[in-house]
């Protein structure tokens, strides 16, 4: 087999088992084989993250994380899914019954949703639609009703409060990601995810085309992927679930599988939008040099993605809680002018011609506001290190 | 007149209705969520992928989580204890079946309707795009000035004032 055969083998078997279809189903039985797949995958490698999360954290913080089921403690998940199936499901009675059953379901069905655009190799995405960056946000906007429901339906002051933290949170930060995006957007000149990608796959000697490798791209990237951990309610952005303040926040009163429904969410969640980031910044399912692309195009989306959520977890055993008014103080008066910032910045290096000149000027038009934005919001305030008297 | 337009219309109508009709104000508010996404896939089954994803991202995604933030904040959670129904609703069901005529009428009389005079406009979002950058540029910018100044707005107002001691 050629290489290229094997980076289209899902492609090439899918049309191959269309042919023993009647021509009739053919739509359908087309839709299914393209969503079914993602049905499989992605649950897999959030229970594949769960296990690797909890050891990786284990590690940072010198434990061993779980070791006892299967292999290495790999069988975790498994342990973890029959726990969640077999676990009695309580519903408060005080609780608005049918919005409380419904947020889960809602929750996931949007999380899900979101993968419709991700090409995640090379003719391999369910639907090219022309708005395709478009769906994306519209579907992500769901998830806030989703977390809101389930919040207010528990009829519980830590679940009201975990759901009002979590909106506040993800339509202050969604603000910065959409705006972080929108220079990739007209950069280039399309909103379909497919699009995008292409135009990222072309190769100058052997370094990439990705939109990473710009000025603009990578202020871009960085301010993406923090509005994708609040997005995610991830740490350091993960007051919706404070455990000293709120026990978990608006799932509080859920258990048995509607708990573990809102954990898959949660992290169907947190690989859709790397899988955007990806698919905007980082050149989607393109190889990173172009000695590399024998290697199947499918295969760099995963290993992109799971680069992202390693640095997922160190982020998360490292760095600790923001406090409210930092969160907020974060998005309004850093992420947002720089966003805006950078937008400029993208056009600029649209009519310049290109060379070092370009790079210099975009790099200081980025840079210099950053330092200064830094410094005027650190005026008045102590910031030192802080210092233990006993847990040290 | 598919299947895939019944059940659309079924359910937005549904949305609508229960919207109306039901006690909680955030049910209310659900409800007419579930009617608006019914609207959006009518327009996505009308191929204006564009109108469709704006309106649930500006409807569900903005104008819903408004709503039901600001009652979360100000409203108490129980129903309240009065009628569903009005005391003057007669009135109101007459001025709501009056316009229904008219928008009806309105609708019925165009010269669009005839089918010799539809060319199948094909809006996409290029065109879409195009016709923002052309034709309506400078509304387009005016707006979106407008916006930008609205945002820092909020930005100042949410931040501390300069007498305060920290």
């Amino acid at each position: 087999m050629t290489p290229g055969t094997i980076d289209q083998i899902f492609v090439i078997s899918k049309h191959w088992l269309l042919g023993y279809v009647p021509a009739m189903l053919q739509p359908v039985v087309s839709a299914i084989l393209s969503v079914a797949p993602v049905l499989v995958v992605f649950p897999l490698l959030f229970a594949i993250t769960t296990v690797l999360e909890r050891k990786g954290l284990g590690r940072i913080q010198n434990r061993y994380g779980p070791n006892r089921v299967g292999p290495f403690g790999f069988s975790q998940p498994i342990a973890d899914g029959i726990k969640s199936l077999t676990k009695e499901d309580i519903v408060p009675r005080s609780a608005d019954q049918v919005v409380h059953f419904l947020a889960p379901l809602l929750l996931v069905l949007a999380a899900f949703l979101a993968y419709a655009v991700l090409p995640i190799g090379r003719n391999m995405v369910i639907v090219n639609l022309n708005a395709g960056v478009l769906f994306f946000f519209a579907v992500g906007s769901m998830v806030e009703l989703a977390v809101f429901m389930a919040g207010w339906s528990s009829r519980s002051k830590y679940s009201l409060l975990g759901a009002m933290r979590a909106v506040a949170q993800m339509i202050s930060y969604e603000i910065p990601l959409v705006l972080a995006s929108i220079v990739i957007i007209m950069a280039s000149g399309s909103l379909s995810t497919v699009a995008i990608v292409n135009l990222q796959s072309g190769y100058t000697s052997i370094w990439p085309h990705w939109f990473l490798f710009t000025p603009w791209g990578f202020a871009g990237f960085i301010l993406f992927m923090i509005a994708a951990t609040a997005e995610s309610n991830r740490s350091p952005f993960d007051l919706p679930e404070g455990e000293s303040e709120i026990i978990a926040g608006y799932y509080i009163e859920y258990s048995g599988f509607k708990f573990a429904l809102f954990f898959l969410g949660e992290y169907l969640g947190m690989f859709a939008t790397s899988g955007l980031a990806i698919t905007l910044f980082l050149g989607g399912w393109s190889a990173p040099f172009s000695f590399l692309t024998w290697i199947p195009s499918y295969l760099w989306f995963f290993a992109k993605l799971l680069v992202i959520i390693c640095a997922f977890i160190w982020v998360r055993g490292t760095f600790p809680r923001l406090r409210m008014d930092q969160l907020m103080g974060l998005a309004w008066k850093f992420m947002l002018p720089m966003a805006l910032l950078n937008i400029f910045t993208a056009g600029v290096w649209h009519f310049m011609p290109a060379g070092i000149a370009r790079w210099l000027l975009c790099s200081a038009l980025l840079l210099a506001p950053c330092l200064l934005l830094s410094r005027g919001l650190k005026q008045g305030r102590k910031l030192q290190v802080r210092t233990y008297r006993f847990a040290e | 007149m598919t299947v895939v337009f019944l059940i659309l219309a079924a359910l937005t109508i549904a949305g609508a209705a229960a919207a109306m009709s039901l006690r909680s104000a955030i049910h209310c508010i659900l409800a007419l969520t579930l009617g608006l996404v019914g609207l959006a896939a009518l327009f996505l089954q009308l191929g204006a992928q564009f109108v469709g994803f704006t309106q649930i991202l500006v409807y569900v995604g903005a104008v819903a989580i408004l709503a039901v933030f600001a009652i979360m904040m100000t409203h108490r959670a129980s129903a309240p204890a009065e009628p569903i129904l009005s005391a003057s609703w007669l009135t109101g069901a007459i001025v709501a079946v009056a316009v229904f005529a008219v928008l009806a009428w309105a609708i019925h009389s165009t010269p669009a309707l005839t089918p010799a005079s539809l060319p199948q406009p094909e809006a996409s979002v290029n065109q879409i795009g195009a016709a923002l950058m052309h034709r309506f540029v400078l509304p387009l910018e005016i707006i979106g000035l407008l916006l930008t100044v609205a945002l820092i707005g909020a930005v100042i107002v949410a931040m501390p004032e300069k007498q305060d001691t920290l």
